[in-house]
């Protein structure tokens, strides 16, 4: 034994275990965040439990488990809880998604093992997906059309509600474009006529004959306005047609009208591929719709989009001078003391924390570049200002600052694999340095500046901090990309997979609610953000390969 | 990075013959100076970034300036000036004689805009006046039949033909007929009052020299929405005779009577119960005091001297209850003629017999502004309510004076040092940067917020330095290239997760399963490395043959399942010891048995979270210092008959130990300026605890927070600014050491 110890066996041992443990870690983090990410979207069985409390009333409750766990008696007793018999040291526990929130306030509750007389899973109760207030847990009873009750029994009530709520979500999607696409657009025009106007008072040239003409194009659009108006009217009433009656779980018959409804689930009575059907609509729908519900339901479409646009939008601008300057120092820079200065320079501006940035972002970018140009191009809009708040443009700014050394450093590291006698022999040749840069290094070096901008790119899509200050927010209402002229707006907020996350799990009124769908989002960013880092990795390990072979 | 090439340079001039070869000569030449241009950009982005946060913060250490705008002589110069005072755009200023005569003066061009008498009773006079707070522009006459006025100064607004034009009018508060606070007649003396809607009170003294307390208690009449008054009197006990300065808060709850060396401080908040709370000594050596003022917000007495000091009382809890105790001094001014405090902000102007006008502000200590006028004599003075515009009367006349004093409240010491704000009982580093009144004194130290940063990074660091030092020393020296090959990328990816998900997975996930599982976690700490141990042993003691049949290539995973089974173990019986040793609920008996403040969101979790986020930098960093360190070292100490743990700490860490220096540097860099882990993963309160189970409030976190919703170029803007300046300093500070010792470092190892 204490030759063993002599030997540092049990420390080398322990430096082993260390790394045990930062794999555990780092592989436990990516499960849990899997695991919970994907289960969200895998329809839960719905159970009908008999309840009798421990003053002997009954009830009977309906919903999906949520979450169990065992909890010491000694804890409960002590917050007031009185059991009938005594439970032995633990009790189990769980919280159970009840839904129905606009008649029983919460619809989250924790129920105790003790008190559960029965549990059963009933085939014919269903789950309906509303727009509002949460999910809805009961009995489909009947369908009413048009005001007329339609008596169906079991498949074929089935059947029809499926087919009577397609048709509702239809007409709703049609409401929904034609109010985001057509109406937006006349708002859109309406608004710019108004600035127009301003325009031409500010530059003292607003005559009667052009205000006449302002005037007769924005009563054309007014008239378009209605028109749309009622037409949108005409579909949402039509969408609302229809309901369905509903026994819930305190034996009331609800009806729930059909255009909040988006779907229904008789969860219970799928089978397995019905389950797995079920799982893959649920992501597609949450990577393409839009969230609803101050964001803890529905989709992350919009974040999504931000975060590429962004991300792209950086990536456009990071690239060219990551590259310069890579190149710059490496070919062009003699060593001395400034080349060392803006060698630590790029160190420095990696090491930076990232809210530093951000606060530069806003105070330079936002309100002084934005500032400026608002004076300069849109007096018009002014006070309120178009480029002088937080927006996409200034976010990309920010973070290509931020992501530079990145680029910087990956570009520098794939010309220094180029070897030497690549160039000499192309100068040997008569070529000048900027052609030999041109035509033969910044080819061969093109995967290492793809690896530093997809480096860049994962960093910039996970960075939250600085983005919360320079143009990201919990709700856009339009996204940067739309049909109205000039298509791209550059200025306008943006919604971000991460800030989401923020958002959602941290300001959110009903953080239980909204937990799981965080998991998802985050399952997103990560593994959008180890791909792309998983890419760069094998892009850069193949160079390495490929010039190692030119080398010898 | 360090590699550049030695190359030739581009062909000379005269080898590019032909007819293209100025143009490509001219492109070869545009292309090298636009790439040393864009390569020096990088360096001038960091520059930009460093002087664009030096000039948003500049401002806060600026003084004050004050410039002379306009001398107006006024008229009815034979009464003395009871205030003076501006609107809120310093267009019109006014004067308020002794005898209730209200003159406005336009400032552009000095005339007289209008001039108001009081309405008197006919044979009444005038035999005492009293102003009350700045903020409130109001005055009292009290009269010789026992009554009194009350008057208010506004300034009305309008736009006709699109210019704005300023109407001062007077308002009667409490209506325009005297109301009597007297009831036996006798002149008021010495009036000192205050005015809200439904409820005034007059301190005076009578023909008698006795100091009386009148209140009025107003009643809304439904019928008519006339008020009605209730008056109710009574006599100040044990009242000084000869009092020279007397004042009253405007929450009606005290009155001050100064005389001489002494102030006398009186409880009235009950009419029925007067008493004297309070006799402040405030004698200083050789100097009188001459003047005494309430600070916005009234919640300070400035007590002035005639040798050129001012001091500042406030009340401070202590044993025998709430008492005014003297906290700051400011000396070396001239000796003070009169003394006027701004509207909302702790700011006052003193001035000098001579002229000598200073500018001071409380909390900061700081005199803003010091310079000596044409002002003769001065009498009063009277800031306008945005504070920037002063009247001061001297000469006859009225001087205004305008005032740039945007950020008073900043200076190194409210920064850096304890201070002592209103209402506290001692001095404190606190940051609470907004409230919701108007005189709020803002508390702007950055000590907690620094404090915050280093707790955490503190913790984060215990928590990541072992982990992955140890861990990169395995790596680099034990374990076979193959496995290295997949274990280094596997924790560096851990480099590139977003810090948001390991916040919230910390502030939503780690946080309630650490405090459920308490006693687990105490058993996890001894739990894990026994178990190390003595699976370690176990290893060594292992029959050959047993140890054949395990492959030899991943003897070091094998520690992954015990290390899982010990963690399981840990938290499965986490519930029992907590039923046997700490009555069922842990959280309640580290609360009420131990006495120690328990906070779900602790820096416990922050360490583990944030120790999580630099563990790969630090990993990454030291494993390359480690790797790099020439193999013909060790394997020279191998050959010697070292052990190989001994050529690991004799001979490899001891050549290593820059690069891991520098590791650990760059780690602490990251550590500091982390904003989302923190940010999501504690309260956020700006406590200064060491606790491993309280919050803390980083500076960076803090940016995050408050940085969207302050005003551009307030205070506040800068001096957040000023956070993310000191943020930049330090990871600067931290970076560059780091990078000149790996610099250093790589240049030692290629020499060897």
């Amino acid at each position: 034994m204490g030759k063993w110890v002599k030997s540092g066996s049990p420390w080398i041992w322990m430096t082993g275990g260390a790394v045990s443990i930062s794999l555990i870690a780092v592989l436990g983090l990516l499960l849990l965040i899997a695991w919970r990410g994907l289960s969200y979207f895998w329809p839960a069985t719905i159970y009908q439990w008999e309840l009798e409390d421990n003053t002997g009333a009954r009830s009977t409750l309906i919903g999906e488990i949520y979450d169990r766990e065992e909890v010491p008696t000694e804890r409960l007793t002590a917050a007031g809880h009185v059991f009938k018999q005594p439970p032995g040291e633990f009790v189990t526990r769980y919280l159970v998604k009840t839904g129905n929130r606009e008649f029983v306030g919460l619809d989250f509750r924790w129920i105790l093992a003790t008190d559960i007389i029965s549990r059963s899973e009933p085939a014919d109760v269903a789950m309906l997906e509303r727009a509002k207030n949460g999910n809805f847990y009961g009995y489909p009873v009947a369908v009413i059309e048009n005001g007329k009750r339609l008596e169906l029994k079991n498949d074929a009530l089935e059947s029809s509600l499926m087919e009577h709520i397609d048709r509702a979500v239809a007409l709703s999607d049609k409401a929904l474009s034609l109010q985001k696409q057509d109406i937006g657009a006349i708002n859109y025009k309406i608004e710019k006529l108004r600035l127009k106007e301003r325009r031409y008072e500010l530059d003292g040239e607003l005559t009667d004959s052009r205000k006449q003409e302002l005037a007769a194009a924005k009563v054309a659009l007014e008239q378009d306005y209605k028109l749309l108006e009622k037409e949108l009217f005409a579909l949402r009433d039509e969408a609302a047609r229809d309901s369905v009656i509903v026994r819930d779980m305190r034996g009331v018959e609800v009806e729930l009208k059909l255009d909040s409804v988006l779907d229904v689930t008789y969860v219970n009575h799928l089978g397995l591929m019905g389950k797995i059907g079920k799982w893959f609509v649920g992501l597609g729908r949450f990577v393409s719709d839009d969230p609803r519900e101050a964001n803890t339901e529905g989709g992350v479409f919009p974040a999504i989009f931000g975060t590429v646009f962004m991300v792209l939008l950086m990536a456009i601008i990071v690239t060219p001078f990551g590259v310069i300057a890579a190149i710059y120092l490496h070919e062009y820079a003699k060593k001395g003391p400034i080349t060392k200065m803006i060698r630590i320079a790029v160190i420095n501006l990696a090491g930076v924390p990232s809210i530093v940035y951000g606060v530069f972002g806003l105070g330079f970018f936002v309100y002084m570049m934005g500032g400026s140009i608002d004076q300069l191009f849109y007096a018009e809009a002014l006070p309120s200002p178009t480029f002088g708040s937080p927006g996409v443009i200034w976010s990309a700014l920010t973070l290509a600052i931020l992501t530079l050394p990145v680029v910087i450093v990956s570009t520098e590291e794939g010309l220094s694999r180029i070897p030497s006698a690549v160039r000499q022999g192309s100068l040997a040749l008569g070529a000048t340095k900027a052609e030999t840069l041109w035509r033969i290094v910044i080819p061969m070096a093109s995967p290492a500046i793809m690896t530093g901008l997809i480096l860049a790119v994962a960093r910039a899509a996970g960075e939250v901090a600085p983005l919360m200050l320079v143009g990201v927010v919990k709700l856009a209402p339009t996204l940067p990309l739309d049909l109205n002229f000039p298509f791209v707006h550059l200025e306008r907020k943006f919604m971000h997979l991460g800030f989401h996350i923020y958002d959602v799990g941290f300001q959110s009124p009903n953080v239980e609610a909204a937990r799981p769908l965080v998991y998802a989002t985050s399952f997103l960013l990560v593994t959008v953000i180890v791909a792309l880092n998983l890419t760069a990795i094998s892009v850069r390990n193949h160079l390495r390969e490929k010039y190692r072979s030119l080398e010898h | 990075m360090e590699s550049q090439v030695i190359q030739p340079g581009s062909a000379p001039q005269s080898m590019l013959k032909g007819g293209r070869s100025s143009r490509r000569a001219f492109k070869d030449k545009a292309a090298q100076i636009g790439v040393t241009i864009g390569g020096t950009m990088v360096f001038v982005a960091l520059l930009l970034i460093f002087f664009y946060l030096l000039y948003v913060i500049k401002p806060i250490f600026d003084s004050a300036d004050v410039t002379p705008v306009k001398s107006v002589s006024y008229q009815h110069a034979e009464v003395a000036t009871l205030m003076v005072g501006a609107d809120e755009q310093n267009e019109v200023m006014y004067r308020v004689a002794a005898d209730g005569q209200v003159d406005f003066y336009t400032v552009a061009d000095g005339s007289l805009l209008s001039s108001f008498t009081p309405p008197l009773p006919a044979g009444v006079s005038v035999t005492s006046a009293a102003i009350a707070a700045p903020s409130e522009q109001r005055f009292a006459l009290g009269l010789s039949n026992g009554q009194a006025l009350i008057v208010g100064i506004e300034f009305g607004l309008s736009y006709p033909n699109n210019k704005r034009l300023i109407t001062p009018k007077l308002r009667y508060s409490a209506g325009e007929a005297p109301i009597t606070i007297d009831e036996s007649g006798s002149a008021i003396h010495h009036l000192a009052f205050s005015y809200s809607n439904d409820k005034i009170s007059f301190a005076y003294q009578d023909d008698n020299g006795a100091w009386r307390l009148s209140r009025l208690e107003g009643q809304e009449n439904m019928m008519t929405e006339e008020v009605e008054w209730t008056t109710t009197g009574a006599l100040l006990p044990d009242a000084p005779k000869k009092v020279a300065h007397q004042l009253m808060t405007p929450d009606q709850r005290q009155l001050m009577l100064q005389m001489g060396n002494k102030v006398f401080i009186y409880n009235i908040r009950d009419v029925e119960s007067l008493d004297l709370m309070q006799v402040i000594d405030a004698e200083k050596e050789k100097s009188k005091v001459n003047n005494i003022a309430l600070l916005a917000g009234a919640s300070s007495i400035l007590v002035s001297y005639d040798s050129g000091v001012v001091t500042q009382y406030f009340q401070v809890n202590g044993p025998k209850g709430r008492l005014y105790k003297e906290i700051r001094e400011f000396t070396d001014l001239a000796p003070v003629a009169s003394i006027a405090s701004e509207f909302y902000r702790k700011s006052f102007a003193v001035v000098s017999p001579e002229g000598e006008l200073s500018l001071l502000y409380t909390t900061s200590e700081r005199e803003l502004f010091d310079e000596k006028f044409d002002l003769k004599n001065p009498g009063v003075m009277g800031f306008s309510p945005r504070a920037n515009g002063l009247v001061v009367e001297a000469n006859n006349q009225l001087n205004i004076f305008h005032v740039e004093n945007s950020h008073p409240e900043v200076s190194w010491s409210a920064l850096w040092n304890k201070v002592w704000y209103e209402g506290y009982p001692e001095p404190k580093f606190v940051w609470q940067s907004t409230s919701g009144s108007d005189d709020f004194e803002a508390k702007l130290s950055l000590m907690p917020l620094a404090y915050g940063t280093m707790k955490a990074a503190f913790y984060a660091m215990l928590f990541a330095v072992p982990l992955a030092i140890a861990g990169a020393i395995y790596t680099a020296y034990f374990m076979s290239p193959k496995v290295r090959g997949i274990v280094k990328p596997t924790i560096e990816i851990m480099e590139a997760l977003p810090t948001v998900i390991l916040g919230f997975l910390a502030g939503l996930w780690l946080a309630p399963l650490i405090e459920e599982h308490l006693p687990g976690i105490l058993v996890l700490l001894v739990l894990l490395p026994t178990a190390i141990l003595v699976s370690a042993y176990s290893w060594s003691k292992l029959p050959g043959t047993w140890k054949q049949r395990l492959p030899e290539v991943y003897q070091e995973l094998m520690l992954i399942p015990v290390i899982c089974f010990v963690g399981w173990f840990s938290f499965a019986i986490s519930p029992m010891i907590e039923v046997a040793l700490f009555d069922g609920n842990t959280r309640q008996f580290i609360t009420n048995e131990l006495g120690i403040t328990f906070d779900q969101r602790n820096a416990l979790v922050v360490g583990i979270a944030m120790g999580f986020a630099v563990i790969p930098t630090i990993f990454s960093i030291a494993e390359d210092a480690i790797f790099s360190v020439p193999r013909h070292l060790s394997n020279g100490s191998l050959a010697l008959g070292a052990t190989p743990w001994q050529t690991l700490t004799r001979v490899v860490l001891l050549t290593a130990s820059p690069g891991i220096f520098s590791a650990v540097m760059m780690g602490l860099g990251r550590a500091v300026g982390e904003t989302m882990i923190v940010l999501m993963a504690t309260g956020n309160t700006a406590i200064m605890e060491w606790s491993v189970f309280e919050g803390m409030r980083t500076l960076a976190a803090n940016i995050a927070v408050e940085m969207p919703e302050s005003a551009i170029g307030s205070s506040h803007y800068r001096v957040l600014f000023l956070a993310a300046f000191v943020l930049f300093v330090f990871t600067f500070f931290f970076n560059t050491i780091a990078e000149v010792v790996r610099q250093r470092l790589r240049d030692r190892y290629s020499s060897l």
